[in-house]
């Protein structure tokens, strides 16, 4: 049963990070390279049209863990206590950013909310991917401090970053060179995907352009995840431990590849919603690889006097657990019926659609 | 310890005050939107039409603003109230993530297709999904209520060893006696405030003589929901929950009614007085007697406890402000109650839209609704005190063990900066689309 939720709340989340995983990369693509009214104005229409139903999978899977691992919830949520309360800030920002930005015509208004939309994509990425830096490097639970632990069991509080800036220290911060690599990935990653997303919905005059982007990302990427495989091993000795032992477990890294491989055939790509598909593999496989490298423990202890948190510490009742699955079920029938009609009836590129308010 | 529960606190009620802003005008006004939807389809007026789709975007803007100030709600709990998430996470997040799952989803789905989708889907549809909308967003009520009905009155538990709370009876989550009227009541509250909305808006437009075809339908279906709905939030669901709390909460009863001794006869209804926490009394007191027995037992004489029979340390903690907030709630929704019979009557009459003096009064009312709605979520949060699961688990055991008070103030001033962006951007916005009105005139 804790195994079933820790795969369905995996989905929601790698869901999560394929949908507004795309409006992120649309701001951070919109940064750079959007230079026109024109096209600023249709990429953040882009991603304006969709964000909030987007952000509602990162609602349901936060629910979802909440209710499935309280343990965990509490435990992750109070130790990474600032990081999270400045997402959450950065998730305000980029929203009223999307939302505001047409509201007036004169440029200074669009000009500010602009930055405020592409500044805050680009550090939310990069925060999602320190976080998952930091879940697969692992913390020091129970804030153990000359041998002796001084919180019950398994809460910590991290720091922004330790002076040594170093993931191997004994109490390794938020930010080490090792988070920061994964966030660059995270970065990148999102990115491409935006790209691509920029591609398929609109019409604007740098899609062309674009997929010379991608490409460029797409080189950067491949030279980053080759470096964090090496130092991952040194990071977190056991990281690579199941997929030695359950081979069947490679299909994620597979997937992952299979994204990353595809990606540098972009220009000769016959349809943009492939370009789109490529990168919903990167992200898919990324984030189940970092998963399935650490299941059953959803957060490694780096001292040895805590016990790290696994599905089964953490969980709730088994009775709670079962009745969920029951309405779980008919929760997720009924979303993914949603989605088709609103997906059917909002295909096409978004610069034809009469959506205007 | 001290400070770091007082600016948790503070923390939680200063976001989720400026978070229940929003969602009590959209789920009271998705039912006015489907009913000006539904008599469109009914009598082909276009202003009815002009009327729903006028009122979606400020729902809109609304829900966008839901959504950004409910994200630091569900976050809190993790981050501000670990002890808490931990002990009862099996529990409450059980409707929690329901919420999500079977409310959030339909909203958001069908938000966008009722804003967008008008010509692509036809009317009969469009309706639909406006319906959809509405559905929804009382869904969502129904699930935090269920969650707050468990943390005000604990159903279908046990607790373990380790203090953890599991869930033994799921069905009872929902059965919960608290539940039902509090859910009632807080709709119905909810339908109160953007009747006032909607009312409002329309004698701007009637005042300002612009608009004044769509002024005086906004100002007609508000004053007649505000009417029917402000009597059914005081009877019967007001009376109901008060029954509630009087039998399973008798200390915050007693704080709220401002009973310092238990009399020995019947107990008396204050209308006005000033609770005075040094000589344990009421001061300027105006009382009828015994008309709070009969109100909550229907028998005159029948004893009620008063704040002198509870051990000090189970006696809610601020009493005053519990007083207050209980009395303002009831004191605005005895005005509106007379206020919009008024209008109704004016209404009844054919006066009420050159009634300027009742006008000004309807249109500058809109921020009271939503100040007794606040006051009445705070009369069920300040009641519950010093439990968070009342009887159970105290208010000062749910803290995370690790966040310190610095870390929780600078968050919080963190979020009132932020919040007083948004709370202007709001206004802007919400301004300037009343502004246009539902038929932008062009000369």
């Amino acid at each position: 049963m804790e195994t079933f939720w820790f795969i369905a709340i995996a989905i929601v989340l790698a869901v999560f990070f394929v949908l507004d995983g795309y409006d992120f990369g649309a701001g951070i693509i919109h940064l750079f390279l959007a230079k026109t009214e024109s096209d600023k104005e249709v990429i953040a229409k882009s991603a304006g049209l969709f964000w909030d139903s987007n952000e509602v999978w990162l609602v349901a899977a936060g629910g979802m863990l909440f209710m499935a691992f309280p343990t965990f919830y509490a435990s992750v949520f109070s130790g990474f206590y600032l990081p999270l309360i400045i997402v959450l800030w950065l998730i305000i920002f980029r929203a009223i950013g999307l939302e505001f930005r047409g509201q007036f015509n004169f440029q200074m208004w669009k000009d500010i909310w602009d930055k405020s939309f592409g500044v805050s994509s680009l550090l939310l990425a990069l925060f999602f991917g320190i976080a998952l830096g930091n879940i697969v490097r692992g913390v020091n639970l129970g804030g153990v401090e000359n041998g002796v632990s001084i919180y019950e069991g398994h809460y910590f509080f991290l720091p922004l970053w330790d002076s040594s800036f170093s993931p191997l220290s004994e109490t390794p911060g938020i930010i080490d060179w090792f988070t920061i690599i994964i966030g660059l990935i995270s970065v990148v990653t999102l990115a491409i995907h935006g790209a691509n997303w920029i591609i398929l919905k609109t019409n604007s005059s740098i899609n062309d352009n674009l997929k010379n982007v991608i490409f460029k990302l797409n080189i950067a990427l491949a030279a980053l995840t080759l470096f964090s495989l090496v130092v991952w091993k040194t990071v977190n000795p056991n990281s690579l431990d199941n997929f030695a032992h359950k081979p069947y477990l490679l299909i994620f890294p597979i997937i992952y590849l299979t994204g990353l491989v595809g990606l540098f055939f972009i220009k000769k790509l016959k349809k943009d919603i492939h370009g789109f598909a490529l990168s919903t593999l990167l992200i898919l496989g990324g984030i189940t690889s970092s998963l399935a490298s650490l299941f059953p423990v959803i957060l490694p202890s780096v001292n040895s006097i805590n016990e790290p948190l696994t599905i089964y510490n953490t969980a709730s009742s088994e009775y709670g657990l079962s009745v969920a699955l029951t309405w779980g079920i008919l929760g997720f029938i009924l979303i993914f019926i949603y989605m088709i009609v609103q997906k059917r009836l909002m295909a096409g590129k978004i610069d034809k659609m009469d959506y205007g308010h | 310890m001290e400070d770091m529960i007082f600016y948790d606190r503070l923390q939680f009620a200063f976001t989720i005050t400026f978070h229940y802003i929003f969602p009590q005008l959209t789920m009271g006004l998705s039912l006015l939107i489907v009913y000006f939807k539904w008599k469109y389809l009914r009598n082909k007026i276009e202003k009815y039409n002009d009327a729903a789709k006028f009122f979606m975007k400020i729902f809109a803007i609304n829900f966008t603003m839901g959504v950004v100030t409910g994200i630091p709600m569900e976050f809190q709990f993790g981050t501000n109230w670990a002890k808490f998430s931990e002990l009862t996470g099996g529990i409450i997040g059980q409707t929690l993530a329901m919420e999500g799952m079977f409310s959030f989803f339909l909203e958001s789905s069908f938000l966008a297709l009722f804003i967008f989708g008008e010509k692509l889907m036809g009317q009969k549809l469009h309706l639909l999904t406006g319906f959809l909308v509405f559905l929804g967003s009382w869904a969502s009520g129904w699930f935090i209520l269920a969650t707050n009905a468990w943390m005000q009155h604990p159903v279908g538990y046990e607790i373990l060893d380790n203090g953890k709370f599991v869930l033994e009876n799921f069905s009872a989550l929902f059965g919960n006696p608290w539940l039902l009227p509090a859910f009632l009541h807080n709709q119905l509250a909810s339908v109160v405030t953007s009747s006032f909305v909607v009312a409002s808006i329309g004698a701007f437009y009637v005042l300002r003589e612009k608009q004044i075809e769509h002024g005086k339908l906004f100002l007609k279906t508000g004053v007649i929901f505000g009417l029917v709905s402000s009597v059914l939030v005081a009877f019967p669901t007001g009376d109901w929950n008060a029954k509630n709390v009087a039998q399973y909460q008798p200390a915050a009863f007693a704080a709220m009614e401002g009973i310092f001794e238990t009399e020995n006869a019947g107990a008396e209804i204050v209308l006005i007085g000033q609770p005075n926490m040094v000589e344990k009394k009421l001061d300027n007191k105006i009382a009828v007697p015994n008309i709070l027995s009969f109100l909550t037992y229907q028998e005159w004489h029948k004893q009620i406890p008063g704040m002198d029979k509870f051990k000090k340390e189970d006696l809610p903690d601020n009493i005053p402000a519990l007083y207050y907030s209980y009395h303002i709630m009831v004191g605005l929704g005895t005005v509106f109650m007379g206020i919009m019979a008024l209008a109704v009557f004016f209404l009844w009459r054919k006066k009420l839209y050159k009634a300027k003096g009742l006008l000004w009064t309807i249109m500058f009312l809109v921020p009271f609704p939503y100040i007794a709605n606040l006051t009445g979520w705070y009369v069920a949060e300040l009641g519950r005190q010093p439990y968070l699961v009342y009887g159970l688990l105290r208010t000062v055991d749910g803290i995370s063990p690790t966040v310190s008070s610095g870390n929780t103030l600078f968050t919080l001033l963190g979020f009132v900066a932020l919040y007083m962006l948004l709370g202007l951007l709001f206004l802007i916005l919400v301004g300037k689309t009343i502004n246009q009105g539902p038929k932008p005139q062009t000369h």
